[in-house]
């Protein structure tokens, strides 16, 4: 059994609305040194299988059909085995 | 003349399927049934919609969940093979997610949803579903949406414009295309396209909310009276 937690955010490209606003409210509140927010999604989920490989495969599968939209998202992701 | 028969596809958090029913039954003077999202027959339809709302509350993204369901296999189906598919707001948000056509929703860069009337510039007659407007008409019909943000890539940008994919942009009442008038961020101003071979049309505008007088406007009767007469 695998422990997957996966990242998913707007493309770098693509100007993330709720980022800017977020980060002018931190300037507002005299946080300057903070810049270049970007809001995101986490997903928690379980793989179960025995082999990391696998694990891997379906990761990859559950971020391009459903997790993400390749259009305008790109994702990341950690594995753990538990 | 026969009458042409309407499907409405239904999702759960579907909210504008009533109102699209009504326009074609009560203002079009069509045939319209109801497509529960389990069903898997479109029920001979003749036209797909796919209307407005927060199909499955928009969880994930916009129109994400409604991919998976029975009915848009058959939706898919038909689409593939030259079928009728009007994606209204989260059906045209539905349409990008599917893949019928090209892009995707991002959330409109006031963050705030939007409702209100805009103004649309048909940039395509030559399409089932403008056939009945003149070039560059400005029609007045009403967005609700708080993502309604058009993105896609350059080379797709390029290929939409190339292949008149673009049908409506949105601009001001005098037709001018510009930032002022763009209620979103959309690239290019578009509010409305159509796939390659001109069968499938998502736009984020209502026209089954300007089917009557009573309305405000009746310029969405333009689309559906290109259908009926196609």
């Amino acid at each position: 059994m695998f422990k997957v937690e996966v990242i998913v955010t707007l493309r770098t490209s693509i100007l993330d609305p709720q980022g800017k606003t977020v980060e002018h409210a931190m300037h507002s509140l005299r946080m300057n040194t903070i810049n270049n927010v970007r809001v995101g999604k986490v997903f928690h989920c379980t793989i179960n299988t025995s082999s990391y490989d696998e694990a891997k495969k379906s990761v990859e599968e559950a971020c391009k059909k459903v997790f993400t939209n390749p259009v305008m998202e790109d994702y990341s992701y950690k594995i753990e085995k538990m | 003349m026969s009458k042409i028969k309407f499907g409405i596809v239904v999702f759960p958090g579907s909210n504008c399927d009533a109102d699209a029913y009504n326009a074609i039954i009560n203002d079009m003077q069509q045939e319209a049934v109801y497509l529960w999202h389990k069903e898997t027959s479109l029920q001979n339809s003749d036209v797909i919609i796919l209307p407005g709302g927060f199909s499955y509350g928009d969880y994930l993204r916009t129109g994400a969940i409604a991919k998976f369901s029975s009915i848009m296999n058959e939706v898919i189906r038909f689409a593939k093979s030259g079928g009728t598919v009007l994606g209204i707001c989260n059906g045209f948000q539905i349409l990008l997610e599917t893949g019928l056509l090209p892009g995707a929703m991002l959330r409109n860069t006031s963050l705030q949803f939007s409702c209100k009337f805009v103004h649309l510039k048909v940039e395509n007659t030559n399409t089932r579903f403008s056939s009945t407007c003149s070039h560059n008409e400005i029609l007045k019909i009403p967005i609700a949406h708080g993502e309604g943000n058009y993105y896609t890539d350059t080379a797709t940008l390029q290929e939409l414009e190339e292949h008149q994919q673009i049908l409506f942009r949105y601009c001001d009442s005098h037709g001018e295309v510009n930032e002022e008038s763009n209620p979103n961020g959309s690239l290019l101003n578009i509010a409305g396209i159509i796939n390659k071979e001109g069968n499938i049309l998502g736009m984020m505008p209502h026209p089954e909310r300007t089917t009557n007088e009573e309305l405000g406007s009746t310029d969405g009767k333009k689309i559906f009276l290109s259908l009926i007469e196609t």
